[in-house]
């Protein structure tokens, strides 16, 4: 067994901030998934509609979003808040509102793929058996938009968690900094600890990625 | 016809934009004016003394002169005296984890009152900042085996390669100042360090504090050239214009100096990685003084 410098999360309480850090990525994160969610879905029904005026702004703001990394859009929200507005904003809230922003663009998109790709068929024959406009929306198409969305939200979901570790860079120290943190102070003592420190982190982010995974194929399997 | 439709939209988003930033600079200019007739950016001395609380950026993973113990407390070089600013100006600290690259910004917004980084005073950063009198030096220095010491970089034979990490001051310094001495460069600390302890150079040149640390931590190597080139001093930072809190600091490091407070700094938080050979090197008030 190679020397992977593991004592030094046995060491004080280095093993409990490590964890506390892993809980405020996850904070972050649930947070952000819970509220963005729900409002992608509803951005995404209405980028389904035929009017210019809505496809161009819908389309500027999920461009806007994408093209610009997360980093800057949390040092514009981080600082820029203080700097044009002056509100001095603390670092997990500005992280929860650049994070809810990008989950709701990345989730209207997926939302409006998924219900384009609803085959016309479906609306025809919907409209056949006599439903109306809003009965066939919700009874025929977004049943079938929410089933195709779950493998493809997973996604977004695991790419959430894994982007909290940029929050350090806006002074909140989340699980990536305590693992510094810990290696650094060590590095006289254990020089080996970025070793050990780091297959923890991974162990602890695979911990939280993988039981959504699993619901995940639990709900699929469900609906199939 | 796609290619044109294309185009349009590429067009119309952009001068959607450059007119949202146009707004935004514009909102934001005047309220900069608002400011000025009112309230700063920054807090001054007696906001922050009424508040109670100081908020002091330093860095949470550089042992050792800020990193946090294995109990989550502060410690370090720049803590100990963190610690004894807040004490003498009579509050608590909060302390903001900061990285390199956001130093400048937490000042500019006031989202830190000082930056205690081990911010090393340069010309462009002045620009952006106010910095405070220095409270510790930095050179660069030069390791070498202890069989073959390299006491002078002129002594250097013909053949012989220099080590350097990539896009450091001591890889520019050398370029600058030794054109002729052949380099061999490294991207990072760790396989500078390997390369070094298989023989690829006779020297390696860094950071003075990063070369005293290895040659005092790896037997068979000696820091043959301790202080070279450029002398930089590390000083703390407040935000450009914040005069009151600049002048306290100030004051209170002149007080600190005269009882020799950062030798005690020294003892308490480097001499362990240091020793106490290079204390008259590394403390600022002695260089002072000289």
């Amino acid at each position: 067994m190679p020397d992977l410098g593991l004592e030094v999360l046995f060491k004080g309480s280095n093993m409990l901030r490590l964890l506390q850090g892993l809980w405020a990525a996850v904070e972050i994160s649930l947070v952000s998934i819970v509220t963005s969610f729900p409002l992608g879905i509803i951005l995404g029904i209405i980028m389904t509609k035929e009017n210019i005026l809505i496809k161009f702004l819908t389309k500027v703001y999920l461009e806007f979003i994408r093209i610009m990394p997360q980093l800057v859009l949390l040092f514009i929200v981080f600082f820029g808040s203080t700097k044009i507005l002056g509100i001095n904003l603390p670092g997990e809230t500005s992280a929860i509102i650049v994070f809810v922003l990008w989950g709701v663009a990345e989730m209207g998109d997926l939302t409006r793929s998924a219900i384009l790709s609803v085959p016309v068929h479906q609306y025809e024959s919907s409209k056949a058996l006599g439903l109306s406009k809003t009965q066939s929306y919700f009874y025929i198409i977004l049943p079938q938009t929410l089933r195709r969305l779950v493998p493809l939200s997973i996604n977004l979901v695991t790419r959430m968690v894994k982007t909290t570790s940029l929050v350090l860079m806006i002074g909140v120290v989340e699980v990536l900094k305590t693992g510094q943190q810990i290696i650094e102070a060590n590095r006289m003592t254990s020089p080996n600890a970025a070793f050990g420190v780091f297959l923890v982190i991974f162990i602890l982010y695979f911990l939280v990625c993988w039981p959504a995974s699993i619901a995940a194929r639990q709900l699929e399997k469900k609906w199939s | 016809m796609e290619l044109i439709k294309r185009l349009v939209t590429f067009i119309l988003i952009i001068t959607l934009l450059g007119s949202l930033s146009a707004c935004g600079s514009k909102t934001y200019s005047k309220k900069n004016n608002e400011k000025k007739g009112s309230k700063e950016i920054y807090r001054t001395l007696d906001e922050i003394k009424e508040d109670g609380t100081v908020n002091i950026g330093v860095f949470s993973d550089k042992n050792p002169f800020g990193y946090v113990d294995e109990n989550g407390d502060y410690q370090g070089y720049d803590v100990y005296f963190a610690e004894r600013l807040a004490k003498d100006m009579g509050v608590k600290i909060n302390y903001v984890s900061t990285e390199a690259a956001n130093r400048i910004e937490y000042l500019k917004t006031g989202k830190v009152d000082i930056i205690l980084a081990n911010f090393t005073v340069t010309d462009e950063r002045k620009e952006e900042v106010d910095f405070a009198l220095p409270y510790m030096n930095v050179s660069l220095g030069v390791a070498s085996r202890s069989d073959n010491i390299i006491k002078s970089l002129d002594s250097l034979g013909k053949d012989d390669t220099v080590i350097v990490i990539s896009g450091t001051t001591a890889e520019n310094y050398m370029i600058n100042n030794y054109p002729d001495v052949k380099l061999q460069k490294f991207d990072s600390y760790a396989t500078a360090k390997e390369a070094f302890e298989n023989g690829t150079g006779v020297a390696w040149a860094n950071d003075n504090t990063e070369v005293i640390a290895f040659s005092l931590q790896n037997k068979g190597y000696t820091a043959g050239i301790p202080n070279l080139g450029s002398n930089d001093t590390i000083a703390p930072a407040v935000t450009k214009g914040n005069e009151t809190l600049l002048e306290w600091i100030n004051k209170d490091i002149k007080k600190l100096r005269e009882e020799k407070f950062f030798h005690k700094a020294y003892d308490k938080t480097l001499a362990g990685t240091y020793g106490n050979e290079y204390k008259k090197s590394i403390v600022a008030e002695s260089r002072e003084k000289e």
